[in-house]
């Protein structure tokens, strides 16, 4: 039998950008702007086209994964523990009207509006690998701008060490987080997640509202998330209503939900397993085979970020 | 029960237990096996073969409660339906996920506590399995043989605990198993100490109350 390598097929299915752009979505999306600003915005924008420039310094080879795959197979709790909960639910969300509020140790804290932040800096499109602490992962062209043109504006203040993201909090809209039987919740809400200062500040780490040219998908974080693309999926918050800047470590929800397996920088490393399983390959969404996985997801540019520590005791 | 009623019973065990295979197959047909198809039907298989062997332990406590005689005449079959899912669940992790790499599976056996006891369980599946047929049970005698056959325990535990370590803490799901397994033994044991409890005593008055705590 042979096998192909994956290589071999993904170069002829490499879709041009233009495709991204889902031209129905396009069209349906600039009628209803054209008839009626406001209910249009009011509405969920997703699927709507979000123009963007693409940021060719942060292309690489492999192909992106299928918006079909990138946007039916995710891990959001909030929604639901399956992998295919999220697409099915996440109709209940709404992305409009959202506020984010960005404070703690800063000088200027501020609550943004979601269409200020939009135009807070030019978006730009990035294809980023995007690697699953369970062992798949997808290649997936984001739309944003580095969220150190968000933190800048508010002046942390020197004793800012971290920041904190959490996702918003409302049953209502997220069916993950109403209390299931014996009072069961999957995580302890709302879901945060943190990083170094200089992490945060790192030109890789995406403040993202879009993806595939599109408006984010609810069920991707609309509709406003963090790309880390250097760290395990979990890292990159979505649907974030806080951004708090902190001198301690902030607790992040899958390390309360287990310590011993979660750490707080969990950066890819094919070398550092996770306690129940191996991390040194993954399964690329889309292909057969499994493939390496690469030290810091491949993104080599982050390690001089962690020099001198020890990764396999602060993973 | 009548043999008519016998074969009905059978005939409808062999569709309940083929039915979660033909759906995978139309799933396949159809492209409904999500971004994931292998980590889906090696999930969609695991899922199966626990919930036949959980139905297969629960015949004999069927029994005990409800004093029916028709349930232990299905163990058979569904714990040959529960290999049957196990050894395609398996082989998918074999061959589809790993691709025969022979080295890492062979370290992912010894260092991960959920695949230990995952691999325990389909071994130990495999004697249980070669010994269903009436000609073993004459071979080995019943007493031995019914020894033997209590190694499905042992799978019981091993397959609940593979899901309990390999799923994460969010996921409720292998709870659920868990507590269906510990149920099914709590029975057993109830049962058992019961059944002393009444041998050991002058006056056979059995207790059900006092043999359920036991």
């Amino acid at each position: 039998m042979l096998i192909k390598q994956g290589g071999d097929i993904r170069s002829r299915e490499i879709t041009d950008q233009a495709l991204y752009l889902n031209r129905r979505a396009f069209m349906a999306g600039a009628a209803a702007l054209a008839l009626a600003p406001g209910a249009a915005r009011a509405a969920a924008p997703a699927g709507q086209a979000l123009p963007a420039t693409r940021n060719k310094a942060f292309d690489i080879a492999d192909a992106p994964t299928k918006f079909q795959d990138a946007s039916t197979y995710n891990n959001f709790y909030e929604f639901g523990v399956n992998k295919e909960d999220p697409a099915r639910l996440a109709g209940t969300l709404k992305p409009r009207p959202w506020k984010v509020q960005v404070d703690g140790l800063a000088h200027k804290p501020k609550t943004f509006d979601i269409e200020d932040v939009l135009k807070m800096a030019p978006l730009e499109e990035r294809v980023y690998r995007l690697r699953c602490v369970e062992g798949w992962s997808m290649v997936i062209p984001w739309i944003g701008f580095p969220l150190s043109a968000l933190l800048k504006p508010v002046e942390p203040t020197g004793a800012a060490k971290y920041v904190e993201f959490s996702t918003l909090v409302d049953p209502e809209q997220f069916p993950g987080q109403r209390k299931g039987l014996f009072n069961f919740s999957s995580l302890d809400w709302p879901y945060t997640e943190g990083l170094r200062l200089d992490e945060a500040l790192h030109p890789l780490t995406l403040l993202t509202v879009g993806m595939y040219g599109q408006v984010l998908p609810n069920q991707n974080g609309a509709p406003l998330r963090v790309v880390i693309p250097w760290k395990y999926g979990f890292k990159s918050a979505k649907s974030i209503v806080r951004i708090r800047l902190t001198s301690d470590e902030p607790k992040t929800a899958w390390s309360k939900a287990a310590p011993q397996e979660y750490g707080f920088y969990s950066n890819v490393n094919p070398k550092v397993d996770h306690p129940r399983w191996s991390q040194a390959t993954e399964r690329r969404i889309g292909e057969f085979r499994r493939r390496e996985t690469l030290m810091w997801n491949g993104y080599d540019q982050v390690a001089s970020l962690y020099s001198g520590m020890d990764l396999k005791k602060q993973y | 029960m009548t043999r008519r009623g016998r074969v009905a019973l059978k005939a409808l065990v062999w569709a309940a237990c083929l039915a979660p295979l033909a759906v995978l197959a139309y799933r396949a047909l159809t492209g409904d096996l999500t971004a994931n198809p292998i980590s889906f039907v090696t999930n969609w298989l695991g899922d199966w073969t626990l919930r036949i062997l959980l139905t297969s332990l629960a015949m004999t406590p069927l029994r005990i409660l409800f004093r029916w005689s028709w349930p232990v005449t299905l163990r058979r079959l569904l714990g040959l339906f529960a290999f049957f899912y196990a050894a395609l669940h398996f082989s998918v992790w074999l061959v589809l996920d790993h691709f025969f790499a022979w080295s890492q599976m062979g370290a992912d056996i010894v260092k991960r506590p959920y695949i230990t006891v995952g691999m325990t369980a389909l071994v130990l599946m495999i004697p249980l399995a070669a010994t269903s047929t009436a000609g073993a049970i004459r071979w080995l005698g019943g007493a031995r043989w019914q020894w033997l056959h209590r190694l499905v325990y042992v799978i019981g535990v091993c397959a609940v605990l593979h899901y309990l370590w390999l799923a994460k803490k969010a996921n409720p799901d292998p709870y659920y198993y868990a507590a269906a397994l510990v149920l099914l033994l709590a029975i057993r044991v109830g049962d058992w100490g019961r059944r002393r409890v009444a041998r050991m005593s002058p006056s056979p008055r059995p207790s059900p109350q006092r043999g359920e705590r036991a």
